[in-house]
């Protein structure tokens, strides 16, 4: 219990750097973002806009602590503010509307490979120095090594522009409404194909070294020998016995990405112009919409703070140590 | 303590960030420093494990392939202005040539000479990485050896801050960063450092840590060594290993985030560098129109680069951890297992049979 309060306390912390991260950004940085913002929309913009951006970057007259604690009060009851390029919605609803398709990439991706890494890891290491062990990590390093965005158009123009297998952008199909058809859903399964499956190329490297190390450590045990000599079956010795052992590590970076799916697919959903939280926050970037981008960076952190709180109660859970501390 | 946890959370962490594998921080450090010099006098701990880790890698043909493959893009960088004295962005030749005996790489949809932004892009990208690399790693050896030598409330605090960098998520920090900040190259290594120093701050201070707790450590503790002459002079030289796979580690991240900014139109697009002609290749859209000479050139240097590095880090770890190097011996324990069991097999026939 102690343990987890004091995560919690910990976590917290880290959400205010983040919210206090956004209020200084605007405020102090040289170049100021109010002029670039009217430089580029030029008259179009409308009073209650100009007024919603005042407000939220702070060009009034108060003091700053009072427009901090405004500020931080705003940000944890969820106000937002008012997106500038899709004025008036607000910030929350653009953010509602996106962060679906993100949730269905990343969480697709990341188990995609967590799985097939952890179970060559095993496999790997179970047998040493064999096929799998000696021809899959130099590959795979390879392979990691390139861009990652490289990678994507290379497949993008190869399956999707040149051979023609798979569509070339947008979670779906222009001409298809969204419903719970078969026909839907196979044509979001189609749009999903590439984006996932360039994601699991070069992120199944890092899972299946990561479980190939630990699991190396755990096969020199004593209990791993002892299970040997009582002439236990290898499949059980390698998954009950070893693998069990060395998945803690593999759980904590299950954790870590599991929040940083909400923001890590940014280059991702980038080229496949796919419409999830990291293409809308470079879009709000490149259209200076200010509050739009905070909001998703706040929603993406807060994000990443959930999934590793939720791990580290699935931690106490796993391993007793923590629990005797 | 929490450390537990958070230790093995670090050595992950960073994949996710650069799209690569950051091999070192996951293999490495979970291993001690192999010294066994401990209790010599200073003069003599200082440079063995230094000479040995430096002899091995000589010996290593992992490290070899890996340094001269790097070796080779130094030089094309250092060289770059000799080879094309002429600003490489000029348009000098005719929109979207295929590679010719003119232009061995062809040219852009603008007409600019591939092969040229190519080699000079390596000086940009080369620069920053080495940039963003020492300088986050230097921040990490300051921050790691501060905490771990002074401890207490310094630690405390210390490990706070790495910990609320490490869970920022970094990619769209640096979008944000860079969209406040005004464009430029300085702005570009800031916000890489600003977001890549808390990994290697993390690996470090857990390395340093367990040599803090080491005799010889208290031993000039008690002598009367001054703070930063035991921080730098006994502890530092001891995880030399560690330091240089976080230092690979921070280079390979450094050129991989840079390539991603300066892709999304996020870096300063009037320099050449890798990241920015992929970018302009992009924009200009070579992959539509077919031109993949314009866009294979600079993601394949990139890749080189990135895994000559990722080669010497991975000779780095076999040197010194010999969990990893000693493959012979586990292969003898299992044949002799194997061995053994056909003798077995009579006495217990119900096991077997399940088997």
């Amino acid at each position: 219990m102690r343990f987890i309060l004091r995560r919690l306390g910990f976590y917290l912390i880290a959400f205010w750097v983040s919210i206090t991260l956004n209020f200084l950004l605007p405020r102090f940085m040289p170049g100021d973002p109010v002029s670039r913002m009217f430089a580029r929309t030029q008259d179009r913009m409308q009073p209650e806009q100009i007024e919603a951006l005042r407000k939220l970057l702070g060009v009034d007259d108060r003091p700053i602590w009072e427009q901090y604690v405004d500020y931080l009060h705003n940000m944890v009851t969820g106000q937002m503010g008012v997106s500038i390029s899709r004025f008036p919605t607000p910030v929350t609803e653009v953010i509602a509307s996106q962060v679906g398709w993100t949730l269905l990439l990343g969480g697709t991706a990341l188990v995609i490979a967590a799985v097939v890494g952890n179970l060559l890891g095993i496999l790997a290491a179970w047998r040493r120095g064999g096929a799998i062990d000696s021809a899959l990590p130099p590959f795979l390093i390879f392979i990691g090594s390139f861009p990652y965005f490289w990678l994507a158009m290379g497949a993008l123009y190869l399956f999707g522009v040149t051979l023609g297998w798979f569509p070339i952008r947008h979670a779906f199909s222009d001409t298809i409404e969204p419903s719970f058809s078969w026909e839907f859903v196979s044509d979001v399964g189609m749009h999903l194909v590439l984006p996932a499956l360039t994601i699991v190329l070069v992120s199944v490297g890092g899972w299946m070294l990561g479980m190939r190390n630990t699991m190396i450590a755990t096969n020199a045990e004593d209990y791993i020998t002892m299970a040997e000599a009582k002439g236990l079956r290898p499949g059980r010795i390698m998954f009950r016995y070893a693998a069990r052992n060395a998945m803690l590590p593999s759980v904590t970076s299950f954790g870590m990405s599991l929040g940083f799916v909400v923001g890590g697919a940014l280059l991702t959903e980038v080229v496949f112009a796919y419409p999830g939280v990291g293409y809308q926050l470079l879009n709000a970037v490149q259209g200076l919409d200010y509050p739009l981008m905070q909001g998703l960076f706040l929603t993406i952190t807060a994000a990443v703070l959930l999934a590793n709180f939720l791990v580290d109660i699935l931690y106490v859970r796993l391993d007793p140590r923590v629990r005797a501390n | 303590m929490t450390t537990s946890i958070a230790t093995t959370a670090s050595s992950v962490s960073g994949e996710t960030l650069a799209g690569g594998t950051l091999p070192g921080t996951l293999a490495g450090n979970t291993a001690g420093t192999p010294d066994g010099g401990a209790g010599l006098p200073p003069g003599a701990s200082v440079r063995r494990p230094n000479r040995s880790l430096l002899h091995g890698l000589l010996t290593n043909k992992k490290a070899m392939v890996g340094a001269a493959i790097l070796f080779v893009f130094i030089a094309l960088a250092l060289l770059a202005p000799v080879l094309y004295p002429d600003n490489p962005s000029k348009i000098t030749g005719m929109a979207s040539q295929e590679p010719d005996a003119e232009f061995w790489l062809g040219t852009t949809a603008k007409g600019q000479d591939v092969l040229a932004l190519t080699i000079h892009g390596a000086r940009s990208s080369l620069l920053v990485g080495l940039t963003v690399g020492f300088a986050s790693t230097f921040i990490g050896i300051l921050v790691g050896l501060a905490s771990a030598y002074f401890g207490k409330f310094i630690d405390e605090a210390l490990s706070l801050t790495t910990n609320v960098f490490l869970l920022l998520p970094g990619l769209p920090l640096l979008v944000i960063l860079a969209a406040f900040l005004p464009p430029g190259l300085g702005t570009v290594v800031l916000v890489l450092v600003v977001t890549g120093w808390a990994g290697s701050a993390r690996v470090l201070r857990s390395q340093a840590l367990s040599i803090r707790s080491k005799d010889f450590v208290a031993a000039a503790v008690v002598t009367g060594e001054r703070p930063l002459r035991i921080m730098f002079r006994e502890i530092l030289p001891n995880m030399a290993s560690i330091v240089m796979g976080t230092l690979l580690a921070c280079i390979i991240y450094g050129i991989g985030a840079q390539a991603g900014l300066e892709f999304l139109g996020l870096g300063d697009v009037s320099t050449v560098s890798w990241g920015n002609n992929l970018y302009w290749a992009g924009n200009e859209g070579a992959l539509l129109t077919g031109s993949w000479w314009v866009f294979i050139p600079s993601g394949l240097c990139i890749a080189l680069v990135a895994f000559s590095l990722s080669l010497i880090n991975y000779a780095v770890d076999e040197v010194t951890n010999p969990r990893l190097r000693k493959i012979q011996v586990r292969k003898i324990q299992v044949r002799k297992i194997k061995n053994t069991k056909p003798a077995r097999k009579p006495s217990k026939p119900g096991k077997r049979a399940s088997a």
